[in-house]
């Protein structure tokens, strides 16, 4: 006797939750299969833990550093990662509480266990058969990896990953991260402030290699001086595990290096979980690089089977798999929702200062023969920044030469992540930068500078 | 996406339309290319045909109304999308019948200004009615490329105009040019020819025609054509063909001849795609040959043939009867001996192809009887002026008297 929903959704992440949420609000009946906790990676593992150990790397280098400029003198300052740990767990488990209270509210049936997919749009979980009248919906996204065959693989101790490290009761004396994006920053903010001595590997030219190559000099310049090592263009070409240290034997720039530390954390790429779905059986074709093949509407090549968030392809990222869980539930209950524009989806690193951009980065324009114009604004210039002692950083604007249209947009600042939405707004709605100055900005904000690189594309900035 | 249902233009003059019956009905699920209503034009009985996919949510002018051109009639969009910004958006447009006077342009809202400036630009090119929904950017664009944003259809959210329409709707009236900025030259318009083009329109109406006659001896190509239809059984050849062939080939001698009058400036073509006056049951079509001056005569008597054929038969899809350069109408067979065709806007030019009839002629002080044909040339003068249009029929008529001349 197998149960019978609208749509059942693979996964209990941003991507699934948000997707059956919005599935309720238009009358579906929908289930979750979720194997772990409910708010998947991000929730538990990801975005939302690492957020809160941010902060209180945030807070410990303020009471250190800028606390007594600002008249406030404490006395020696003892750095308890384990507690730390526990709050961010605090946290991530109030998310996803949180989220299983909106399943109840929305009156979403989520299912415990490993969800396996059948042909005709029909889930078994642990041998019980669900069937879905109109729609499956597979939303199970990504898992941390090593990299075995260069010799890291994951084991919990040495060669940790993003999960291991969100556990850990104290930092490593020394780590080693291999993989510079956004979460080998914010990591290698966390750990330095509570003490690591962090060596920051990436194989690409630059961290943050998808950034605009300004925020990611303006970010590195704020490692260097907190001594962060980075090994940019460096590769790691083999490994030697011991039983307390690991030997990273790097290439870099011709030459050969070793970096030996106490604990490497993986944060190079993730695992996509399209093993053991069924997939194969069910008629769902993987691109060729791993991801769920779909088309423009996030159909997946077996009738009635759509795929959302990390696991139908990049961006990885939280609010992009969200945005992709509305659009396929609108799709299912027949409604003609508006396309995502992953041109518009904005990208944040959350270490200090943060780096947020939209759109196309300068070398970006260059590539495309673009004919645009750069504005500029340091926060240096800005009140509101001085006033907080938070003066690294810049927004940068890259508008089209012609119609002022905004081609890209770049924020170094101690609240990029917040600042971003102005431009993000404004690129969705075809704002040009004249707009974006036309719109009165409260006096004294960071958002003022926004503005004023708006305006100083225009070739008419204020302040500097 | 909601797509409004325009009363078009479906006949070179036609200024207003009746709509006779439509065919579909509210809440009836329509497909780009079929047939919403027919139509009776200033000449004809036409169809009006769905320029998007979706539901026909409602009828703005039913059987019976008579609109302007341009006007909205109907409106298809999704089955459960809110159409009422759509409907308000634009209320002066929704078909005012017929008795309603033309409004004053002065009780027009005043145009916006986004900018100083766009203020400029804008009191030049005031929106034509209403408030026009659509973003910042495609304003801008819209405005730089001299493009009225009340015709254009959004797709943003509630019926926003965004880039990609303004986009679109730039490249929509000439589908053949494409992709290929090299197809085409703007010249923009001269005091001089502003001035002409104000005060011959004053005098002439909407396009100032005038007109050139020649009488072409057609001897040579009757016999040039006789020979080629005895070589084989490939399709035969008319004197049409012959003809398209040769007007072709001159307007490629001649671009001054082979443009669009556009509102504000004059589009010369660097290729030839002739618009062939087909008669159809109850009205006339102008199926186009797409590259007219690159194709062999065989290509051309092969398409023309399967144009008209399609055009009878009512197949045409709107990408093949629109985006001519130039006209040609034949009424020979109809034993007209001359007559004077109608200019098919945005084209700047027609020829009208009369009867070849054998006649007296002086030849070498001789009285000979030869196959003579009247080919009359209607001329937009905001383009074309006497001298330009008479020295491109002039090479016409060369090409026809010594057909080898269409290959030299």
């Amino acid at each position: 006797m197998s149960q019978t929903f609208d749509a059942i959704i693979l996964g209990g992440g941003p991507a699934g939750y948000v997707c059956a949420i919005r599935s309720a609000q238009l009358g579906l009946k929908v289930a979750v299969v979720e194997r772990d906790k409910l708010g998947g990676v991000c929730v538990n593992v990801g975005c939302i833990p690492s957020k809160a150990l941010l902060h209180s790397a945030y807070v410990a280098n303020l009471v250190r550093h800028d606390a007594k400029t600002l008249g406030v003198t404490v006395g020696a300052v003892t750095l308890d990662f384990g507690t730390a740990i526990k709050h961010s767990r605090q946290v991530s488990d109030q998310n996803s509480k949180g989220v299983g209270f909106l399943m109840k509210k929305h009156g979403v049936t989520v299912i415990a266990g490993t969800g396996t997919l059948r042909k005709g749009k029909t889930v078994t979980v642990d041998g019980k058969t669900y069937t879905a009248s109109k729609a499956v919906v597979i939303a199970t996204g990504t898992r941390v990896k090593g990299l075995p065959q260069i010799g890291l693989e994951l084991n919990k101790s040495t060669v940790i990953s993003t999960d291991d490290a969100l556990f850990l009761p104290m930092v490593p004396s020394s780590v080693a991260i291999v993989g510079a994006g956004a979460v080998g920053c914010e990591f290698a903010d966390i750990f330095n402030a509570f003490g690591s001595a962090v060596t920051l590997i990436e194989v690409l030219p630059q961290i943050l290699p998808l950034e605009d190559q300004e925020s990611a000099a303006a970010l590195a310049k704020s490692f260097q001086k907190r001594k962060i090592t980075m090994m940019t263009g460096a590769k790691v070409s083999g490994a030697n595990v011991a039983d307390t240290s690991v030997t990273l034997d790097v290439e870099a720039g011709g030459s050969r290096r070793t970096v030996t530390v106490d604990t490497v954390l993986m944060a190079a790429g993730r695992a996509l979980n399209t093993e053991g779905v069924g997939f194969d059986s069910a008629g769902v074709q993987l691109t060729d690089g791993g991801f769920v093949k779909v088309d423009a509407n996030l159909r997946t090549t077996a009738d009635g089977v759509y795929a959302i968030g990390d696991i139908a392809g990049p961006p990885m990222l939280a609010h992009k798999g969200s945005r992709e869980g509305v659009f396929v539930a609108e799709v299912i209950a027949g409604k003609t929702p508006h396309p995502i524009r992953y041109d518009n989806i904005p990208s944040v690193t959350y270490c200090h200062p943060e780096v947020a951009s939209i759109g196309l980065s300068e070398a970006q324009c260059k590539e495309r023969k673009l004919d645009y114009v750069v504005g500029r604004f340091p926060f240096s210039a800005n009140g509101r920044a001085r006033a907080t002692m938070e003066t690294d950083g810049f927004v940068k604007i890259l508008r089209d030469s012609r119609y002022g249209e905004i081609l890209g947009a770049h924020i170094v600042a101690s609240h990029a992540s917040e600042l971003i939405h102005e431009l993000v707004v404004a690129r969705e709605n075809e704002y040009t930068v004249e707009e974006i100055d036309l719109a009165v900005h409260a006096h004294p904000t960071l958002s003022e500078a926004v503005a004023e690189a708006a305006l100083d594309s225009l070739g008419r900035v204020i302040h500097t | 996406m909601a797509t409004k249902v325009l009363m078009e233009a479906l006949s070179p003059t036609m200024e207003e339309g009746k709509v006779l019956s439509w065919l579909k009905r509210e809440g009836d699920t329509v497909s780009s290319g079929e047939v919403l209503a027919e139509v009776e034009t200033d000449k004809a009985v036409m169809e009006l045909q769905a320029r998007g996919s979706g539901v026909l949510r409602k009828i703005l002018a039913g059987d019976g109304a008579t609109v302007e051109v341009g006007s909205i009639v109907g409106i298809i969009a999704a089955a459960d999308e809110d159409i009422g910004s759509l409907l308000q958006a634009d209320p002066s447009k929704q078909a005012p019948p017929q008795a309603e006077a033309a409004k004053p342009a002065a009780s027009r809202p005043p145009p916006k200004p986004e900018s100083p400036a766009m203020a400029a630009a804008a009191t030049t090119a005031p929106p034509s009615a209403g408030r026009v929904k659509a973003s910042p950017l495609a304003r801008r664009l819209a405005e730089d490329r001299g493009l009225e944003l009340a015709g254009v259809s959004g797709s943003g959210p509630g019926g926003r105009i965004v880039k990609r329409d303004v986009e679109r709707a730039a490249i929509r009236p000439l589908p053949v040019a494409a992709g290929t900025s090299s197809g085409y030259e703007d010249v923009e318009l001269s005091q001089i020819r502003k001035t002409i083009a104000k005060r011959l329109v004053q005098s002439l109406g909407p396009i100032p025609h005038f007109f050139l006659t020649t009488e072409v001896d057609m001897e040579r190509a009757a016999d040039a054509r006789a020979h080629l239809n005895g070589l084989d059984d490939g399709p035969r050849i008319s004197f049409n063909d012959i003809i398209l062939k040769a007007v072709a080939a001159a307007l490629t001698q001649h671009r001054d001849c082979n443009a669009w009058w556009l509102d504000g400036k004059i589009r010369y073509f660097n290729e030839v795609h002739l618009s062939v006056a087909v008669a159809v049951q109850d009205g006339l079509i102008t199926p186009v040959i797409r590259n007219a001056h690159m194709k062999s005569l065989r290509q051309i008597a092969a398409e023309s043939r399967e144009l008209a054929d399609r055009a009878r038969n009512r197949k045409l899809t709107p990408e093949e009867y629109t985006g001519g350069t130039f006209s040609v109408s034949n009424l020979g067979m109809f034993d007209i001996d001359q007559f004077t065709g109608v200019i098919n806007p945005p084209e700047a030019g027609l020829i009208a192809v009369g009867s070849i009839a054998e006649k007296p002629v002086v030849v070498d002080a001789d009285v000979t009887v030869r196959r003579r044909m009247r080919l009359t040339m209607s001329c937009d003068h905001r383009v074309i002026d006497g001298a330009t249009g008479a020295r491109f029929l002039q090479t016409v008529r060369r090409m026809l008297e010594n057909p080898l001349a269409i290959v030299w």
